[in-house]
């Protein structure tokens, strides 16, 4: 039997970084996510695996070491929370428009601004429908276990270098704070520079071997033939993605008659409220979006047929509830049900918004 | 031992910079009154029997279209 | 001695460099950036590393720089270049990795990370282009804009009590412990472009040992934003940018 242990989430991600043969890790301390460096920083991988781990000047810095590392054709990631991570929106946009590879981890706190350092489900908006400039789309993963803390990390490696475009994992303060136990995988070793050169040389720069043409790795086209074309691809690639990368879970939803939407720590609670409002005689079940990009829209307006209503419960003013939306494009009604400013709703609080919308 | 030198520029990417006819310690370098696709005047040698092919103006020349020859005579 | 007895493929002495691609720059007549892309291109042939370097382009006139060497590029975000250096180079420790950077890149909107590389003493070359001025954008005052210099955002000079002072990087730099050659040169004349060579060749071996880092400045002209000929160009870099950014060494340890 694989060994478990007792982790939380934000060391989940350190330890499953090691494991999975990340090649290097670049982050700026922020609350509530430092647990990720430090316990890096505690592990010292670069005596075991290899594994680089820096801290850097700024997440401005951090990303654009993303960029370089990434650029190289190696496992690069960091991690901060949502200040840290709107700094880094300038650097996301250079990634994605570079087909770069590379995983951020946002343990997202309560903004805007400062904000607060409690947790909050607000940066949905910044994680899939952009944050930089231009036409471009995350992966975005949402963990709603520490074990998916660990699992999406290598997820979002495969996923990031499948399709050569960034990914995301979507956490939040409970997420990252909380402790469970984690199945550890079984460990893959980083892949060595002529494995690399193998399987990326066609477009990482490795440095150029006589028998090939320089690599560039740039995100500029001048020409505007050029510059949409190029545009056209990422579109094409998207496409694919949401083809065949959409991940969610369904929970009480074979006789439900209305739905609740909720994805991280958030569809933990309404997990809860489905059970107690299933008590009570209420026909609900649970949606559970795991990846926030591409979104289960399908899913959900596959389900309108034998729906009422659908409530989104969100820790933000109402975000993903636009997504679901534009999933049931106006069949049936959808009501939103949020908590902000750090305050974590309870499966009570959520049962009473349900039964608020049937009525 | 003299040394004897030419050059020979590549006429169509040369800019007319004149950054080598500055740097030719025997004025050997002077710029085309003609002008080449693109509309600049093009290093030449004005005075080819100077020239000791010490590199001066291909050192300096910021598009690299010096090529130079020099033997001993 | 007749023309064409001389030019014989054993007579020659100079050419360009193999490891320079053949596309023409798009740099204007008489620009130094063609002259430094070269003699950065002359010391990777001679030190047989073409498969070995990696460049970082920055943003400015020099964002094109990939079309012009046959080495593995990465085009960097406005001011990031050293950023990116630091992890392709902590990644692949036996690569040689350079930035090549200007004035308002490196010393305006990429301070944090010029300064920070060269702290943390990545074992990179940062090749910095000084013209004291924005090229690409169309001339506007740089961090490194002389005192009563004209450009297009100081239509009426520098004023230091407006726009502050010229800010040496160069000399900051200098006072970092990460730093272990630091060197200003201009490539102007031939001599001063052999010298530059011998910095640039010096601080890829720097790299090579560990040293720490290795930051070039070459005092380069703009004649578009200056608004002169070439040579004038030269010509007033000499009189006005020698006199605050002296030319020399100053640091190698």
């Amino acid at each position: 039997m694989a060994e478990k242990i007792l982790l939380k989430g934000n060391e989940a991600i350190a330890i499953a970084a090691i494991r999975c043969g990340c090649d290097g890790y670049f982050g700026y301390p922020i609350t509530p996510q430092s647990e990720i460096m430090e316990t890096l920083m505690d592990e010292r991988p670069w005596e075991t695996t290899g594994m680089v781990v820096l801290q850097s000047e700024s997440e401005v810095a951090s990303i654009n070491m993303l960029y370089g590392g990434a650029s190289c054709g190696k496992k690069v990631m960091t991690s901060s929370s949502s200040p840290g991570v709107s700094l880094m929106c300038e650097g996301l946009s250079y990634l994605a428009g570079a087909e770069l590879p590379c995983l951020v981890v946002n343990v997202v706190r309560g903004g805007p601004g400062l904000g607060s350092i409690q947790a909050s489900q607000a940066d949905y908006f910044q994680a899939v429908k952009g944050g930089g400039h231009g036409d471009y789309r995350l992966i975005v993963l949402a963990p709603a276990s520490v074990q998916e803390m660990y699992d999406f990390v290598d997820l979002s490696f495969e996923l990031s270098f499948k399709y050569r475009n960034p990914a995301m994992i979507l956490a939040d303060g409970v997420i990252g704070q909380m402790m469970e136990k984690v199945e550890l995988r079984e460990e893959k070793r980083r892949l060595t520079d002529a494995e690399i050169a193998r399987l990326y040389g066609s477009w990482a720069t490795t440095g150029k071997p006589k028998d090939r043409k320089e690599n560039v790795i740039t995100s500029l086209a001048m020409d505007s033939e050029v510059h949409e074309k190029f545009n056209l691809k990422l579109v094409e690639k998207y496409k694919r993605i949401n083809e065949a990368e959409v991940r969610f879970e369904k929970i009480a939803c074979d006789d439900a008659e209305h739905l609740i939407v909720a994805y991280g720590s958030c569809a933990r609670i309404c997990e809860k409220a489905v059970e107690l409002a299933r008590e009570t005689g209420i026909k609900v079940g649970l949606l559970r979006p795991i990846t926030l990009y591409p979104y289960p829209s399908k899913a959900i307006d596959e389900m309108t047929a034998q729906l009422k209503d659908v409530l989104v419960v969100e820790m933000s003013a109402g975000q993903m509830v636009e997504d679901v939306r534009l999933a049931v494009n106006g069949k049936i009604p959808v009501t939103h049900f949020g908590r902000i400013g750090g305050i974590i709703p309870t499966p009570e609080e959520v049962v009473v918004a349900l039964k608020n919308m049937i009525q | 031992m003299a040394m004897k030198g030419a050059i020979v520029v590549d006429r169509e990417r040369c800019k007319g910079c004149g950054v080598c006819t500055a740097n030719c310690p025997v004025q050997v370098v002077a710029l085309t009154k003609e002008v080449n696709s693109k509309g600049y005047p093009m290093a030449y040698m004005a005075h080819p029997e100077a020239c000791t092919g010490c590199t001066n103006c291909a050192t300096v020349c910021p598009d690299s279209v010096i090529t130079v020859y020099r033997v001993k005579v | 001695m007749d023309v064409n007895e001389i030019i014989k493929p054993e007579n020659k002495v100079y050419g360009k460099s193999p490891v320079l691609t053949d596309t023409v720059m798009h740099y204007c007549p008489g620009c130094s950036h063609g002259t430094i892309h070269k003699l950065i291109a002359e010391v990777i042939e001679e030190m047989g590393i073409q498969e070995k370097t990696i460049g970082i382009s920055p943003v400015g006139c020099a964002v094109f720089a990939y079309n012009y060497l046959h080495i593995d590029w990465q085009q960097a975000a406005h001011g990031r270049a050293p950023a990116l250096a630091t992890a392709t180079k902590r990644l692949y420790p036996d690569k040689y990795v350079f930035t090549y950077q200007g004035d308002g890149d490196i010393a305006a909107i990429g301070t944090s990370e010029t300064i920070h590389a060269c702290n943390r003493g990545e074992n990179i070359v940062v090749i910095f282009v000084n013209n004291a001025i924005y090229g690409m954008t169309g001339g506007q005052m740089s961090p490194l804009t002389l005192e009563g210099q004209v450009t297009a955002t100081t239509p009426y000079g520098r004023r230091t009590d407006l726009n502050g002072y010229p800010l040496k990087i160069t000399d900051l730099v200098a006072q970092l412990e990460g730093t272990c050659y630091v060197t200003r040169q201009s490539v102007q004349t031939a001599g001063a472009v052999r010298k530059a060579k011998k910095a640039v060749r010096k601080a890829f071996e720097n790299s090579a040992n560990g040293k720490g880092t290795s930051f070039i400045e070459v005092v380069s002209s703009c004649n578009s934003g200056w608004k002169l000929t070439p040579v004038a160009a030269n010509k007033w870099m000499e009189e006005n940018l020698f006199p605050f950014y002296p030319l020399g060494d100053l640091k190698d340890k």
